[in-house]
């Protein structure tokens, strides 16, 4: 059992997550024809099965259990504020097994020729709001109070002492929802984990009916026509937000450290790390001559990158991988699209040369406050 | 007895109609004459009605979102915004107040409006129903997530204790590097005439978000007042064109 959770432990630390996760996502959705090939071959269709429903979730209820016989574990998930989130990773996993099985059903019958469930013939279709929807509506109201009591008398709401202004937490965490962003402080600085990101955020989610925005494919659960969108979509809730969530509340301690689940939060617990800049291993590591006094040109490599990667990077790709999504959008939605893609990715891309390389910033202004 | 009351000029000046709804025309006039169900349309789709299909999450949020309000009210009354009453008040609700378990039901239920409304932007993606017409709702839908949780995390801030204020330091800490309006963010430097800076520790977002240069009696009220009035007051105008375009726009999305 020991070793069990010593695997556990070490699996979940962070690069080993992410990366695994990274490597079988798009295969389980498939974002393009090749993966769709590949999830074909290796059958991982099977998932939105309901025998591997079933399977899953008993799995995750005795890997919960067991967990619950572990004090560091039960002390992290019976935190009364965590306990969302246990019914969150439960939830979201029933919705994305419910809404992929729906899909593929759907996709299935209309290869066959088949009608699917939602298409209707106006009006002998309809039913009435009076008494079929009023009903439906009175159930779910009764047991979603009744559910609201039962947790009520179940858990009480945290209260800690009182406010204290000069005596911080360690570690000090947002709320629960926030975590995911307050994760991302390990790779940027406030201004773009606090400010700007979830700002895009915003943005982007206002800006998908405008950039996938022809009619077919609505009104039903469908995935093979609607692939690209439906995959970076779900790379973006389930991963880039739910995953930062999780990892933020269940994986970070004290000094915002590290710790698997199963793991003690050692307050002293040392991750000796010296992470440096893009200009410092150019000017210090390669060429040996220290920093130039000019900011400009100390950051000039990490300013070109930045304006490659911005500037160069859509036009190239408009030409080559994106090409059909370029002639679909017209220049005007692609820029805004593929910009937006191209921001969120930095996160990964941070994580990777933190991991790989500690690289901390490419560039790096302090006196201006603008570290990227 | 029911059916006599239902005859009485007093249950039919409630009820339009009166009695009980049995013929079709009858069920269609309940929801043309009621205020409350005249939300819906008469008639809909039948998958409309699927639980498989729906999820009922959307209603779920907005049922929720009412629970709030009224748990929200009731803990009005015992609950005073200052330093000094705000944590001993808080513990009173539970200890004090009878069967107190206001405080549980408004904060879980505060947790659970956030799920549900994921899990509603989810469906509504899974489906596709952000699609032309519906563009625009889905714009509004975005800004409801972010009015839930800015009134989540308002909320946050009340009960005053280690947890509360802490949890908000590090959220309004954020607003410290807002670019040009934070004293710490990139480009606030270039706000200056000569030396004299226009964006300081006291002048900057966060100074306006929590009324001070630290977290204090200014930040409690400011949070409590955008908590109780300022945020609700903009979500349910936002609510409103929801509904009001999901109506508008075709209702319940089908497929073309």
């Amino acid at each position: 059992m020991e070793s069990f959770k010593h695997i556990i432990d070490t699996i979940s630390n962070p690069t080993i997550l992410f990366t695994s996760t990274l490597i079988i996502f798009f295969f389980i959705f498939p974002i393009n024809d090749w993966f769709d090939k590949w999830n074909r071959r290796l059958k991982l269709y099977v998932l939105w099965s309901k025998k591997s429903m079933l399977l899953a979730a008993i799995l995750m209820a005795a890997f919960f259990l067991f967990g619950l016989t572990d004090p560091d574990f039960r002390s992290i998930v019976l935190k009364p504020d965590n306990v969302p989130i246990s019914g969150l990773i439960f939830l979201v996993y029933f919705f994305t097994w419910l809404s992929m099985h729906q899909a593929y059903e759907n996709d299935a019958r209309l290869e066959r020729g088949e009608s699917i469930d939602e298409r209707y013939e106006a009006p002998n279709d309809k039913v009435l709001v009076w008494p079929d929807l009023v009903y439906i509506e009175f159930i779910s109201l009764i047991l979603c109070s009744a559910f609201l009591l039962v947790w009520s008398i179940g858990l009480q709401a945290p209260i800690e002492e009182p406010a204290n202004p000069t005596e911080s937490p360690n570690p000090a965490k947002a709320p629960w929802y926030f975590l995911g962003l307050q994760e991302m402080l390990v790779y940027f600085d406030p201004w773009m984990a606090g400010v700007v990101l979830p700002s895009l955020i915003i943005v982007g989610l206002i800006a998908i009916p405008y950039i996938d925005n022809e009619p077919a494919g609505s009104g039903y659960y469908s995935f093979k026509n609607r692939k690209l969108s439906i995959a970076l979509f779900m790379f973006g809730w389930l991963v880039l937000w739910d995953m930062l969530i999780i990892v933020g509340t269940v994986l970070r301690g004290p000094n915002w450290n590290f710790f698997g689940p199963f793991e003690y939060w050692d307050i002293h617990k040392l991750e000796a790390l010296t992470n440096i800049n893009l200009s410092e291993f150019i000017y210090i590591k390669w060429m040996n001559t220290g920093l130039p006094n000019n900011i400009l040109l100390r950051e000039i490599w990490g300013i070109f990158l930045l304006l490659g990667y911005f500037l160069i990077l859509p036009p190239l790709l408009a030409r080559t991988m994106c090409k059909k999504i370029y002639e679909r959008l017209g220049s005007f939605k692609y820029s805004i699209f593929i910009v937006l893609i191209l921001i969120a990715l930095t996160l990964p891309i941070k994580m990777y040369l933190r991991w790989m390389f500690n690289m901390k910033y490419i560039i790096s202004i302090p006196e201006y406050f603008f570290n990227f | 007895m029911l059916e006599k009351f239902r005859e009485t000029q007093f249950y039919k000046s409630i009820f339009r109609g009166g009695g009980v709804p049995k013929s079709r025309r009858q069920r269609m006039m309940v929801v043309l004459n009621s205020v409350f169900l005249h939300l819906h349309p008469v008639r809909l789709p039948k998958h409309a009605v699927k639980l498989k299909f729906t999820w009922c999450m959307g209603g779920l949020s907005f049922f929720i979102f009412l629970i709030l309000t009224i748990s929200g009210i009731l803990l009005m009354f015992y609950y005073r915004p200052t330093i000094e009453y705000a944590y001993t008040d808080i513990i009173d609700l539970a200890e004090q107040v009878p069967f107190g378990i206001m405080r549980e039901v408004h904060r879980w239920g505060a947790h659970a409006m956030v799920i549900t409304v994921w899990l509603h932007m989810f469906r509504v993606f899974m489906t596709g129903s952000y699609k032309p017409p519906r563009e625009f709702n889905w714009a509004v839908g975005v800004i409801l997530l972010l009015l839930t949780l800015l009134l989540s995390f308002t909320g946050y801030l009340l009960p005053w204790d280690q947890l509360a204020i802490w949890a908000i330091t590090v959220g309004s800490n954020m607003a410290r590097a807002t670019p040009f309006f934070g004293h710490e963010g990139p480009g606030a430097a270039l706000l200056a005439i000569g030396d004299i800076n226009f964006i300081t520790m006291g002048s900057d977002a966060r100074f306006a978000l929590i009324g001070g240069r630290f977290m204090g009696e200014a930040a409690l009220l400011r949070f409590y007042v955008l908590h109780c009035i300022g945020l609700p007051f903009i979500i349910m105008i936002f609510m409103a064109v929801h509904f009001w375009r999901i109506r508008k726009d075709g209702g319940i999305s089908t497929p073309v």
